[in-house]
């Protein structure tokens, strides 16, 4: 159908155009070649094994809808992995987004001295995962840990972090609070690209701060929370390494998050089929979760330059 | 007046100092029990009231700790898999993002969305049809299914490599052709000297997203002589869950490279972040 087009009685636009068709593809073809095999293949693969029996040792065997209807009808352990890992959404997230917009705020003084500020919060969210988990579960411990022994000093009585269901989340809440200095320098940038002027405009219509802040700053760092928000949303739903340390999703199942549940029914149990079709619900929900944040995102997120670009 | 107001900044500066200096202190001593730790004897690990200061120092931790499980070895397994995967990514993430900025070509940019979109898949919706591709290649066990997938690119890098390639003024290329280069001596010549900076970051990345990852050596190494770091300390978790000591031991020598390499490359790293920083 191109071969038609107004270029061929150009025959060497044409030969260039040609040529730079084959080496686009030929640059490319490192990504055309891996997206085919490790995204197009396995969505499709995963999609149809969601629909069937299979334990990976032998071909997957149809069975229809029965891994989602037994999902969503009668699996208790999915049903309290999804609260799980809700409650990390619904608590978690906010917190440590607030909690990083703050230290932003903070990092992006202009006082002697902030690049060492800056370097000592990043540095937390370097550390591997799986130290990361172990180093806490020694601050965390009921009786000698760190965290407890300090809240003591104040006479306030720690709560068995990680040996009381009830407290498990909040202590994998406070633990992410740690590592919120890396979301704190992507803000930090947001920040450094927000002009003088509009500051300069705003202190002569005699705003305050506190109204700089949410007039100014906030509007003009949206674009960025958002992100941010997207990002934390499609992390809440993977979070796996630390809890695979810490707990193995242990504790009354306090901890057994949606990622780890559907590691344990692929790789433990070898339920590959009822694993896809969990892995089919968790993407479905997290497409859900970003479609609300990008339907409310209209009217709290500012893009600079007008809505039409 | 102006001494009035530039008393209120030193005042705003004092406060600023206090907050952070004491979220610092906060934020760092996480770092400082868990040396502190790694260098006590166990009887001071247990101790009530916390002993702050090891008493004797206890160095012998550390032999003990990298001897009961092999360490040194398994950082060396590490590395190598680090090295090879900074690699791929990077050859792989430069031609791509190359043809994306360089070279124009039907279809590119409706491609290059498609880059973007797979940031957004989870994955999990892709992790057993790979594995079970892995495992017909008969590649289970081995290094491959760590190695091999960052030959073909990454989305999250061609994206960043692409944005920074942009930057770059098309007349440099265009006056190479000229002087009849061809695409690959243009990319090779002209693109990747300019674009260092960039490439730095993405390897830093890399190679720090390699040495902490636990889920892939987890589903494809089941050779303990073959173990990464992450694996060897979970084992250690799991074995020896109360002899602190020696656990604090065994993550300080994890961490200490990554931070050693971070302050090493600083100023390239945080330009790196801020960069994807403006993506929002």
């Amino acid at each position: 159908m191109k071969l038609a087009d107004p270029q061929s009685d150009r025959p060497r636009m044409s030969r260039s155009a040609k040529r730079d068709l084959r080496n686009g593809l030929l640059f490319a073809s490192p990504w055309i070649i891996g997206f085919s095999v490790f995204t197009a293949y396995a969505i499709a693969a995963s999609l149809y094994y969601s629909f069937c029996r299979y334990d990976i040792l032998t071909p997957p065997h149809w069975i229809g809808l029965k891994n989602y209807s037994r999902l969503i009808v009668d699996d208790e352990v999915f049903r309290r992995s999804l609260w799980n890992t809700l409650y990390m959404v619904i608590f978690g997230l906010p917190i440590g987004l607030v909690a990083s917009l703050a230290l932003s705020l903070l990092l992006n003084a202009k006082v002697k001295g902030i690049a060492i500020y800056r370097t000592i919060f990043y540095i937390p969210s370097l550390v591997p995962a799986v130290a990361v988990a172990t180093l806490w579960m020694w601050l965390l411990n009921t009786d000698i840990g760190l965290v407890n022994v300090i809240l003591s000093k104040i006479g306030i009585m720690g709560p068995g972090w990680l040996t009381d269901p009830k407290w498990a989340k909040p202590a994998l809440i406070l633990m992410g609070l740690w590592g919120v200095g890396g979301s704190s320098i992507i803000y930090l940038a947001g920040l450094q690209g927000i002009p003088e002027h509009l500051y300069e405009a705003a202190e002569l219509d005699g705003a305050g701060p506190m109204q700089k802040l949410r007039h100014v700053t906030l509007p003009m760092l949206s674009p960025v929370i958002f992100f941010n928000l997207i990002m934390g949303l499609i992390g809440s739903f993977q979070y796996f390494t630390q809890i695979y340390i810490m707990t193995n999703g242990g504790l009354q199942d306090s901890t057994l998050f949606y990622a780890l549940n559907l590691f344990n029914r692929a790789f433990v149990d070898l339920r590959m089929g009822y694993a896809s079709a969990m892995a089919w619900i968790l993407f479905a929900i997290t497409l859900l979760c970003t479609l609300l944040v990008f339907k409310t995102s209209a009217k709290w997120v500012y893009y600079e330059g007008g809505a039409s670009k | 007046m102006i001494g009035g107001k530039s008393s209120v900044q030193r005042r705003q500066a004092i406060l600023t100092h206090l907050a952070l200096g004491l979220l610092s202190v906060v934020c760092l001593l996480p770092f400082y029990w868990l040396v502190a730790t790694s260098l006590k004897a166990d009887m001071q690990v247990h101790a009530m009231p916390p002993v702050w200061v090891p008493h004797p120092v206890v160095w012998a931790n550390y032999p003990k700790a990298l001897v009961y499980i092999p360490f040194l070895h398994y950082m060396k397994n590490t590395l190598f898999i680090c090295l090879m995967t900074v690699f791929g990514t990077l050859l792989s993430c430069s031609l791509v993002a190359y043809s994306f900025s360089k070279i124009k070509w039907p279809g590119r940019d409706a491609l290059f969305v498609l880059v973007l979109s797979t940031l957004m898949l989870p994955g999990q919706v892709t992790m057993i049809p790979i594995f079970a591709v892995f495992r017909w290649l008969g590649w289970i066990g081995s290094y491959k299914p760590l190695i091999v997938p960052s030959f073909f690119g990454s989305a999250f890098f061609i994206f960043l490599l692409r944005q920074f390639f942009m930057t770059i003024p098309q007349e440099l290329s265009d006056a190479a052709r000229v002087d009849g280069a061809g695409e690959l001596s243009i990319y090779r010549m002209v693109i990747l000297p300019l674009a260092k900076p960039a490439l730095i970051t993405v390897g830093l990345f890399t190679f720090i997203g390699a040495w902490n990852d636990f889920l892939g050596p987890l589903l494809y190494l089941n050779d303990d002589s073959k173990y990464t770091l992450s694996l060897g300390l979970q084992q250690y978790v799991s074995q020896h869950g109360q002899e602190w000591q020696l656990l604090m031991a065994a993550a300080t020598v994890m961490v200490v490279p990554i931070i050693i390499i971070f302050l090493l490359a600083q100023r390239t790293f945080v330009k790196g972040i801020a960069l994807t920083g403006l993506k929002g």
